[in-house]
């Protein structure tokens, strides 16, 4: 099995009194699709900054191909490979799909002392690039905000990649999306996993994860409960491990209960 | 290999529908419509003959120098409120420095680009700092700047004119930048042709094309290029659009805006340079209200006032509507009272207009 691209080893990180991790571990290798479970409040967002250069971890090490790593900065995470897909995609929607994709790094082309932003070669670059992801654009001069949601992720995804991204971290990219979109999301996460590219999936849909998911590792209240390769674990496992499971349960009988009783 | 995703409700847009999603088209439109309603209203009184058309073509070039860096400013989400007493203090700093303490034009003009520029990133530098709305903090600048050139040109002249500047400026190497004419030869030639009428006296009714139509096009177009081709234009967009994820991407969103306050103020002293040295004199008054009116012209463009999309283009078609009407209802000899009427009218209904380009844009997949 390859090695990690990038290694939590028994991070913390606290806020004050609130232990936000305490002695987490998690890590993610090449080509893998590692899903990042949990509730509200579980810790997800909070190891999704320390992975991304936001927080520094007060206890731990972060690893990346082996060697210790202190991020300086989200730019400087990026910098090592790691790319980070926030929920709002950091997309423009007014400007067209191929400024999107090359915005803060635009390629510039030479006409004797004036250069300028080659716009052949970005439209070219973004439809192809995003073709390789699966989703064929109608016309790269779209506006994003002409796109669906999980075109706009492909997007998001495809230029991330494009960039050198060896690890993507996701956040939540199907909370948002409709079922059909959602399985388009969970296709280019599969694609992106072909294309020797370590996925974070964050989620708090056991059903999205089960479906793409390698490896699934569990946060409660700010600690792992365990990481589960997907062949020692069933879904249903994975619900009942999920703050939602047991707690719905309970709900349910109080109802049954109430039914019974009357209206009180 | 997974299947490839496609979007099954899809269809092909013809040229023509993407055409009417343009920023530009309201304004193209609408000065299509002005030309013909002046061709049969006012066609027989001279409104279109080569002095006319000079004429109106001077009114909308003042405006449209303005009105092209005021897009651009509004497209990356802010306002300046303060361009027009800009151009009154720039006046001031033109003609006080050269009529009362010897300076020549030019010293005087660099002198003036220079603060105004400099007044410029004050502001820019106020709005992203403080996070305050720019129509605040360049509102505040509005009153600030008229307040200190009527305080400093009260305080050095005992007027509120200075003038004179005429004699000072006739063999500055800078005055025929501003206010001379250009192509006399061609016009000359035209004239002789019978293209263009002659006056009574046998000399060709306009003389050349005046300078500040040379910068209109020239700003219009440099404005154009900068916010299609470059890098630059990119981020424009991107810091009207979507501060936070421009940000996030490392666009320099404050520096971005920054500049483009600074050239507003720049515009603002081009402006107040082309008028006097045309005309010999600075007023204290001079500029008021052209905030109001460079955004009448951006927003008939087809620029968004909550920014992230519009045109440079666009802004001078709406100079271009400005300067027609202006001088249309002048020659038709209708009250000119009634022209601010219009003007208002034209940019509300232009940014009703705007608002169904754009939900057609975002729209049109």
């Amino acid at each position: 099995m390859a090695e990690p691209y990038v290694e939590l080893k028994s991070v913390s990180k606290y806020f004050g009194s609130v232990v936000a991790l305490k002695d987490v571990s998690f890590d993610v290798r090449p080509g893998e699709v590692h899903c990042l479970l949990g509730d509200n409040g579980a810790g997800k967002s909070t190891l999704i900054k320390t992975l991304s250069g936001v927080y520094t971890p007060d206890e731990g090490e972060i690893r990346v191909q082996g060697k210790p790593t202190r991020f300086a900065s989200p730019a400087d995470t990026r910098d090592s490979g790691i790319a980070t897909v926030y929920q709002d995609l950091a997309l423009v929607p007014l400007m067209s799909v191929a400024r999107n994709f090359f915005l803060g790094r635009e390629p510039m082309r030479k006409f004797g002392p004036i250069s300028q932003f080659d716009a052949d070669f970005a439209n070219r670059t973004a439809y192809d690039e995003m073709s390789a992801m699966g989703i064929q654009l109608r016309d790269p001069e779209q506006p994003v905000g002409t796109l669906s949601g999980g075109e706009r992720q492909c997007l998001a995804i495809a230029r991330a990649v494009y960039f050198g991204a060896k690890v993507l971290i996701l956040d939540e990219p199907t909370s948002a999306l409709g079922v059909h979109q959602a399985s388009v999301v969970l296709k280019l996460i599969v694609q992106s996993k072909a294309r020797g590219i370590g996925v974070i999936f964050i989620s708090h849909n056991v059903h999205h994860a089960y479906v793409v998911g390698d490896r699934f590792t569990l946060l409660k209240r700010g600690r792992s409960t365990g990481t589960y390769a997907k062949g020692e674990i069933t879904r249903d496992q994975l619900l009942n491990l999920m703050a939602g499971g047991k707690e719905l349960v309970d709900l349910e009988q109080e109802l049954a209960k109430s039914a019974r009783n009357g209206p009180a | 290999m997974l299947s490839e995703i496609r979007d099954e409700r899809v269809r092909s847009v013809s040229r023509l529908s993407r055409l009417l999603s343009r920023p530009e088209l309201g304004a193209a439109a609408g000065t299509v419509l002005v030309f013909v309603f002046f061709a049969i209203t006012a066609g027989n009184t001279g409104l279109f003959s080569a002095k006319g058309i000079v004429n109106f073509l001077e009114v909308s070039a003042q405006l449209g120098i303005l009105a092209a860096p005021v897009a651009l400013l509004m497209i990356a989400g802010e306002f300046d409120l303060s361009v027009g007493s800009m151009i009154g203090f720039a006046g001031i700093l033109i003609a006080i420095p050269s009529v009362f303490w010897g300076w020549p034009i030019w010293l005087s003009l660099l002198f003036t680009f220079a603060v105004c520029g400099g007044i410029g990133a004050l502001n820019g530098l106020a709005v992203v700092r403080t996070g305050l709305p720019s129509f605040i903090v360049t509102l505040g600048s509005l009153f600030m700047l008229r307040g200190l050139t009527l305080g400093l040109t009260r305080g050095i002249s005992g007027r509120t004119q200075v003038s004179g500047v005429h004699e000072l400026a006739q063999n500055d190497p800078l005055n025929s930048l501003f206010s001379g004419q250009v192509l006399s030869g061609p016009i000359a030639w035209l004239a002789n042709l019978g293209l263009i009428g002659k006056r009574a006296d046998g000399m060709p009714a306009i003389s050349g094309i005046p300078v500040s139509i040379v910068w209109w096009i020239v700003l219009t177009l440099a404005c154009t290029w900068l916010l299609t081709r470059s890098r630059f234009g990119n981020w424009i967009f991107a810091a009207g659009g979507e501060a936070n994820a421009a940000r996030n991407l490392g666009v320099p969103v404050a520096r971005t805006k920054i500049t483009l306050f600074v050239m507003t103020a720049l515009a603002a002293a081009l402006f107040a340079a082309i008028q006097v040295l045309v005309t010999g004199s600075a007023d204290t008054l001079r500029g008021t209200q052209k905030e109001f009116e460079a955004i009448i012209a951006v927003v008939i463009g087809g620029t968004l006032l909550t920014g992230g999309y519009g045109s440079a283009i666009g802004a001078m078609f709406g100079a271009l509507i400005f300067g027609v009407v202006q001088m249309g209802i002048f020659y038709t000899g209708i009250d000119t009272d009634w022209f601010k009427l219009f003007m208002g009218a034209m940019m509300v209904i232009a940014v009703l207009f705007n608002s169904y380009v754009r939900n057609r844009a975002m729209r049109s997949r």
